[in-house]
């Protein structure tokens, strides 16, 4: 383990800018492949999104610059995910993303340094209303 | 389908049907296209045991998905998802039973809306809880 902080200063720095917006367009085809990939049925996922689409709706900026951060921990997991639905995602609807990095946690875990990083990613329609409001947490040990 | 559930029908301790899923490697490449999540401890075993894992593990956000299911089967065309949340506390292995689970812990109006709140959690075969979360719904009325 080298004297790298697990907390970088491009990492520090990130903490509450917003990232985006990332714009997505909602095709029909997109839905079939997500619903086919959680491997979901169910005929309502044909013009409406699933719960957990938002997941395909990547802040692509924000994840790459939080996960490509310098700092000592190599290993990666997702720690923790929560999703509130104000409207539904549809068929043709076009999302904007855009993420931020909240807050950072370091703790000492059994195998050394654990590093807690929280975002918050808001989905807004074409309308301007935010439809979905994310939170997640990402793992670093 | 199964039939329509009611606000009328349920209680604090009502539980919801268990949904069982099966992931294979084959359905988390998948999900990394579908998800863009192209991590390789989700599909490149000789990766995965080298980042200490004990083998190929689940997306937690797949499996999130699967508890997702759960309750949007059970809500059926009349219900409505308004929070969802779960931790990923332990790992599920591909080609492993996920079991979801569901319970009501608390059903009230509110804002004239018939809500009920539920604890959510998925297990592997060996019983443990690999994910744990809560979930917020809205639910028609018989009246």
């Amino acid at each position: 383990m080298t004297d790298e902080p697990v907390i970088s200063e491009e990492l520090q720095n990130m903490l509450n800018v917003d990232f985006g917006p990332e714009v997505y367009d909602i095709e029909k085809g997109m839905l079939k492949k997500f619903a086919e990939a959680i491997d979901d049925p169910n005929p309502a996922w044909r013009q409406a999104a699933p719960p957990t689409f938002a997941a395909a709706l990547v802040p692509t900026e924000l994840l790459h610059r939080l996960f490509n951060a310098p700092t000592p921990l190599k290993r990666l997991l997702n720690g923790a995910s929560e999703l509130e639905y104000l409207r539904p995602i549809k068929a043709g609807d076009v999302i904007s993303v855009t993420g931020r990095l909240t807050r950072l946690r370091q703790v000492e875990g059994k195998e050394g340094p654990t590093l807690f990083m929280f975002t918050e990613v808001a989905y807004t329609n074409q309308d301007g209303e935010v439809a979905v409001k994310g939170k997640n947490t990402y793992i670093k040990y | 389908m199964a039939e329509q559930v009611y606000y009328e029908d349920i209680e604090a301790g009502s539980e919801l049907p268990a949904l069982v899923k099966y992931p294979t490697t084959m359905q988390l490449v998948k999900y990394a296209g579908a998800s863009g999540d192209y991590y390789q401890i989700h599909y490149d075993k000789d990766f995965a045991l080298a980042s200490g894992l004990p083998g190929i593990i689940v997306h937690g956000w797949l499996a999130l998905s699967f508890l997702g299911q759960m309750l949007t089967d059970w809500l059926g065309e009349g219900g409505a998802l308004v929070k969802l949340s779960g931790s990923y506390r332990g790992m599920n292995l591909v080609h492993e039973d996920i079991i979801c689970n569901g319970k009501v812990t608390k059903k009230y109006v509110e804002d004239g809306r018939n809500c009920a709140r539920l604890e959510i959690w998925a297990e592997n075969p060996r019983g443990e809880k690999t994910v744990t979360g809560s979930a917020v719904v809205t639910l028609p009325s018989r009246g």
